[in-house]
């Protein structure tokens, strides 16, 4: 797996702070951890140089755990590791976590209720040129369908540092999921990140986009290109897919004439249906929902992989205006 | 508190009434529940109550206790075997196991660790009990806690890909903490084992996988306390006992009967199986 260089071009950088990437950021933030908290250990399924689980591997060998290329015992043995106390991150790529392993985080971590903290990289179709195979678009829904889980999905490098910290803390399954490219900064300096808590930008008294992982930065560039038209629109971070922040969702739905969804992955089962769920039952207005159209991915760089598949700043605008026209 | 029990009890008959009357409880839940798994019950009956009462240490009124050893019951079908051990220890009151199966009882269809504390893990999707015990048998020696995890696993259930994982993995890992029963009583539901998916040479395989493979008749109680004795000192490999078995085992009517896999027995049946067991 090739270090990806890749910037992706149509995501504004708000901050001097150069873009990174979310599993690089988790790589950093579980080293750090993993000194503070002896109770942390690690397990991944071969791929720890991908999703930076490497790095706590080499400082901390003990608490680290190559299971190999088997998920499914991945999940189990993690699931047993947090029954004697310990906290357990477990890794591998999206795909493999959540599918592979999906009747065993059912069980032994959902049902049982386990305090197993399931972080998986490269979801999304900006996996890019390993194509349709690694790049899951499916996770969330799979994830978002159990029971006791919480399901999360962090904007950008700082917002990683902060979710990683504060699942530690949380007793209880998580999945989180995070991306193989590098994404600009776009949470304020001092954001912190609590589980269930949407972030508000701004709120539209048009539109509002309801964006989640690399995505925000898209819609934030989406807004300010409405905001000179003349169309009021809001960007909301919805990181946390699971529990909703019905709350918030709430408060934008009263104040839209048509909600947004913006995500890497799917239209069925993740972040666009949550809202439309939530939205239909308790104040219906109209939702679009921006995401992979119910087909798989294919190979090519991410910026290529995003257009071709209408995850733009472009697509949302086209979507707002052409909505509004009806 | 009362106080832990570890290894309370090692007399081969005296182990042999609580098998008797474990036998009698599991009937007696599965007659009133009148659904659920009675084959796979009765053939791990003797395995479980020598791992529970001859070995293990547990609290009923303390089911956390941390240097608790562990027992997890992998082939979770056979829930009403827990059931009737944890009943006999006092976890719960007997009359309890009138309950089984029935809406928020805590004795579920299969075991569930959130509705019965003594339960380790949930269990129920077979191939999966292993690799949780693995990851306790880890977590225990990072702590350098004494204790012990158990495992007891259907033969039918070894054709699950994750058991082989998790072999690889006790052996990659050095588990030693960690003693895992193999219930060889060659049925499964759809038949016999060797005719619905073979898995001999059984013995080889996990000699090949890296354990330490004890052959055993499951219900001779003194084979089973000397393979127990065998496999806590073996160390720097994981430990299987490989228990040939009898689906059914004390009723004559149920013995190898495959189709007693998943049905209760009837009233009649109860009484008539009672009167075997207490003659036995
Ligand atoms: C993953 C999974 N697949 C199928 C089943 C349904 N099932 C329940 S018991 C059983 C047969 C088990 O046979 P074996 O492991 O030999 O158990 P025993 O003979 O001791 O009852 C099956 C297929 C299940 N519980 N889990
Ligand atoms: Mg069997």
């Amino acid at each position: 797996m090739g270090e990806n260089t890749q910037n992706i071009e149509d995501r504004t950088q708000i901050t001097d702070k150069k873009p990174k990437a979310t599993r690089d950021e988790y790589g950093d933030t579980l080293l750090e951890l993993g000194g503070k908290r002896p109770d942390i250990v690690v397990l991944d399924a071969d791929l720890s140089a991908s999703t930076k689980t490497g790095k706590f591997a080499k400082a901390f060998p003990e608490r680290f755990f190559n299971m190999g290329i088997a998920e499914q015992d991945m999940v189990g043995t993690a699931a047993g590791l947090s029954l004697t106390g310990k906290v357990p991150f477990a890794s591998t790529f999206a795909v493999f976590e959540t599918g592979r392993a999906w009747d065993q985080i059912r069980l032994t971590v959902c049902y049982s209720n386990t305090n197993v903290k399931l972080v998986a990289t490269h979801g999304g179709i900006t996996v890019g040129e390993d194509g349709a195979s690694h790049q899951a678009l499916e996770d969330v829904a799979l994830m978002r369908a159990l029971p006791n889980m919480t399901v999360i999905i962090p904007a950008d490098a700082a917002e990683t540092a902060s979710v990683i910290n504060t699942v530690a803390d949380y007793k209880g399954p998580v999945y989180v999921r995070l991306g193989r490219a590098k994404v600009p900064y776009v949470m304020p300096d001092d954001y912190r990140f609590r589980i269930g808590k949407a972030f508000v930008f701004n709120l539209g008294k048009d539109v509002n986009i309801v964006a989640s992982g690399l995505m925000v930065a898209i819609a934030k560039k989406a807004a300010d290109m409405l905001a000179k038209d003349g169309i009021d629109t809001g960007v909301i971070n919805m990181s946390t897919i699971k529990p909703l922040d019905e709350e918030t969702l709430l408060t934008v739905a009263r104040s839209s004439k048509l909600i947004i969804t913006a995500e890497e992955h799917s239209i069925i089962g993740g972040l666009g249906s949550a809202v439309c769920e939530f939205v239909s039952e308790n104040f219906p207005v109209p939702v679009k929902r921006i995401g992979i159209r119910d087909t798989f991915g294919c190979s090519g760089n991410p910026d290529e992989l995003l257009k071709y598949h209408g995850l733009t700043a472009g697509e949302i605008v086209k979507t707002v205006k052409s909505s509004l026209d009806k | 508190m009362t106080e832990a029990t570890k290894g309370k009890i090692t007399d081969v008959r005296e182990l042999k009434d609580v098998a008797r009357r474990v036998r009698i409880h599991i009937l007696r839940m599965l007659t009133t529940a009148g659904s659920g798994h009675t084959g796979g019950s009765l053939s791990a009956a003797d395995v479980a109550v020598a791992i529970y009462f001859s070995k293990m240490k547990f609290d009923p009124k303390d089911p956390f206790l941390k240097d608790r050893d562990r027992f997890i019951l992998s082939k979770g079908h056979a829930a009403p075997l827990l059931y009737a051990i944890m009943a006999e220890a006092g976890y719960f009151p007997m009359e309890t196991v009138e309950t089984l199966r029935r809406v928020e009882s805590p004795l579920q269809g299969h075991p569930c660790c959130k509705s019965l504390p003594g339960i380790e893990v949930s269990t129920g999707s077979l191939g999966q009990g292993l690799s949780v015990a693995n990851g306790m048998a880890l977590g225990l020696r990072l702590d350098k806690n004494p204790a012990r995890v158990y495992c007891i696993m259907g033969d039918g259930e070894t054709q699950e890909g994750q058991v082989w994982e998790a072999a690889m993995s006790a052996a990659h890992y050095k588990i030693d903490n960690l003693c895992a029963v193999v219930d060889n009583n060659e049925l499964q539901i759809d038949g016999p084992v060797e005719k619905v998916m073979g898995i001999d040479p059984i013995h080889d395989k996990w000699e090949a996988f890296g354990w330490h493979v004890i052959d055993i008749d499951g219900h001779d109680m003194e084979e089973i306390l000397k393979a127990l004795a065998e496999a806590e000192n073996v160390k720097g490999k994981p430990s299987v006992i490989i228990a040939k078995t009898t689906k059914g085992k004390g009723v004559s009517f149920f013995e190898d009967k495959v189709e007693y896999h998943g049905i209760a027995p009837s009233p009649e049946e109860y009484e008539k199986a009672v009167k075997e067991i207490n003659n036995g």
